[in-house]
């Protein structure tokens, strides 16, 4: 029963990364121009970890970071914003590792192998804008107005703000800092035989 | 500089004694009843027993207080942002209208509106009290356990503790980086303009998460070879066996939420609808 997706790692990766995104959630937020909406880095990390431990990762570090977060900050879990986190890391990850088998292997994400040149850039973002609108333009307002029964024109307008503010969020520090990650791994072949 | 955080203290009450197993279920099926109905009567019954609860644990005011205020106001910016943009919701739900005071324009206050707002308010505050009592005595090295008993992957209980574990060292790692920083000249406050202070942000993410994977290396290394993962099964540091007072409460737990759903749905509406 041992999968591979499954490995220590992994399960070393969640528990750490959603200590992380706790943390980061708890300090590392700058408040933006927008009132009421946060430039919220712990998102831009989960879409970092997602990439670099997999789907698995990205959903469980969202969905236990994010109520860790709400349980010790407020003692109030809010169900509908945890679930869409979780959402968020899922698609990432599912996204990002579908890019890779279809181009052969590590061929187009390649953050780990020291190269992430602009095609991983553009592809990175793609993703992360997919995966920020599914989850904060359509998971988290419908959850909304079905667990909560709140009026819909409200959660579709925290829905934009979210989004947009994610968006920008991960496009320009997640994209920062996987580029510093991927230059400090080594390159897969960077050796030369010297003559 | 840090912001309180809520942690478990050691107090000997009826509550604390209690297995965290019976603790976390009771915890999960007041949020799910809690989540699905929005009758106001069971709401409100739910919040006075979990309120009896409370009191019963003896938990003191000072470990929660600070989290009370940051939940009026959260709950204050809904309400309002609600009636600022659905001002008719409880109209549209409850299918009658009696208008109580005119506002201006469109928005005007109904009793419907204020008993839609009212449920609203009762559904947030019902999930407050267990979700603090859980957090509050439970002992976190029960808590894997106790996922791992209502039928989790001792995986993913595992790295929940995990988690629990290394807040505390991530949280110093991330305020030694910030202060070194802020040491070398970085501004992360207010008084900076937006793209430098993000600029900044990144300049002390990347050595954190640097150090993040390290540290996620070090430790999956020390697991792996400590032979973790080999069985289907583990044991744990800290798990109590249940008490007849456990197989009691899960009992009620399980009682009470049957009896709020079947109440909800009794006549084939989820609102309470006092005005027909």
């Amino acid at each position: 029963m041992q999968s591979k997706s499954f490995s220590v790692k992994t399960v070393v990766a969640i528990g750490i990364g959603a200590a992380l995104f706790v943390v980061l959630a708890r300090f590392g937020s700058i408040p933006s121009p927008i009132p009421n909406t946060n430039i919220q880095t712990n998102y831009a990390i989960l879409a970092l970890f997602a990439v670099l431990y997999g789907p698995l990762a990205g959903l469980l570090i969202g969905l236990i970071g994010h109520t860790v977060t709400d349980l010790i900050s407020y003692g109030n879990p809010w169900f509908s914003w945890i679930i869409a986190s979780g959402v968020f890391g899922l698609i990432v990850g599912l996204l990002a590792r579908k890019l890779r088998i279809q181009k052969g292997q590590y061929s187009l994400i390649r953050i780990q192998d020291g190269e992430f040149g602009l095609k991983g850039i553009v592809l990175f973002n793609i993703i992360q804008i997919i995966a920020n609108v599914l989850s904060w333009l359509v998971v988290a307002p419908v959850l909304d107005i079905l667990i909560y029964a709140e009026p819909a024109n409200k959660v579709f307008t925290q829905g934009v703000l979210a989004t947009g503010a994610n968006i920008a969020t991960v496009a320009v520090l997640g994209t920062l800092i996987a580029i510093a990650y991927s230059k400090t791994r080594t390159k897969q072949g960077s050796l030369t035989r010297e003559e | 500089m840090a912001p309180r955080l809520l942690s478990y203290s050691n107090i000997d009450s009826p509550v604390h004694r209690l297995s965290g197993v019976t603790k976390l279920l009771a915890f999960l099926l007041f949020s799910i009843a809690g989540m699905i109905s929005y009758d106001t009567r069971c709401l409100l019954a739910m919040l006075i027993l979990s309120l009896v609860v409370f009191y019963v644990s003896k938990v003191p005011f000072k470990q929660y207080s600070f989290v009370l205020y940051l939940i009026l106001i959260f709950a204050a910016i809904n309400q309002l942002a609600i009636f600022l943009f659905a001002p008719e919701q409880g109209v549209q739900i409850y299918g009658t209208r009696h208008e109580l005071l005119h506002v201006f324009g469109r928005y005007s206050i109904t009793s419907e509106q204020l008993f839609y707002q009212f449920n609203i308010l009762l559904k947030f505050a019902v999930i407050v009290p267990p979700a603090l009592l859980f957090l509050l005595a439970t002992e976190p090295s029960e808590f894997a356990s106790s996922l791992n008993r209502i039928g989790v992957s001792y995986k993913i209980a595992y790295a929940i503790s995990i988690t629990m574990r290394y807040i505390p060292d991530v949280q110093q790692e991330y305020v030694n980086i910030s202060i070194a920083a802020q040491a070398r000249g970085l501004d992360m406050s207010r008084k900076e303009k937006l793209g430098r202070r993000l600029k900044n942000m990144a300049g002390i993410l990347l050595p954190l998460v640097l150090a993040t994977l390290e540290r996620i290396e070090k430790v999956s290394a020390a697991l792996e070879l400590r032979g973790f993962g080999r069985k289907r099964k583990r044991t744990w540091y800290k798990s109590r066996p249940l008490t007849k007072t456990d197989g009691f409460v899960i009992a009620g737990a399980v009682l009470i939420a049957v009896a709020v759903l079947v109440i909800t749905f009794w006549d084939g509406a989820r609102f309470y609808n006092p005005f027909v």
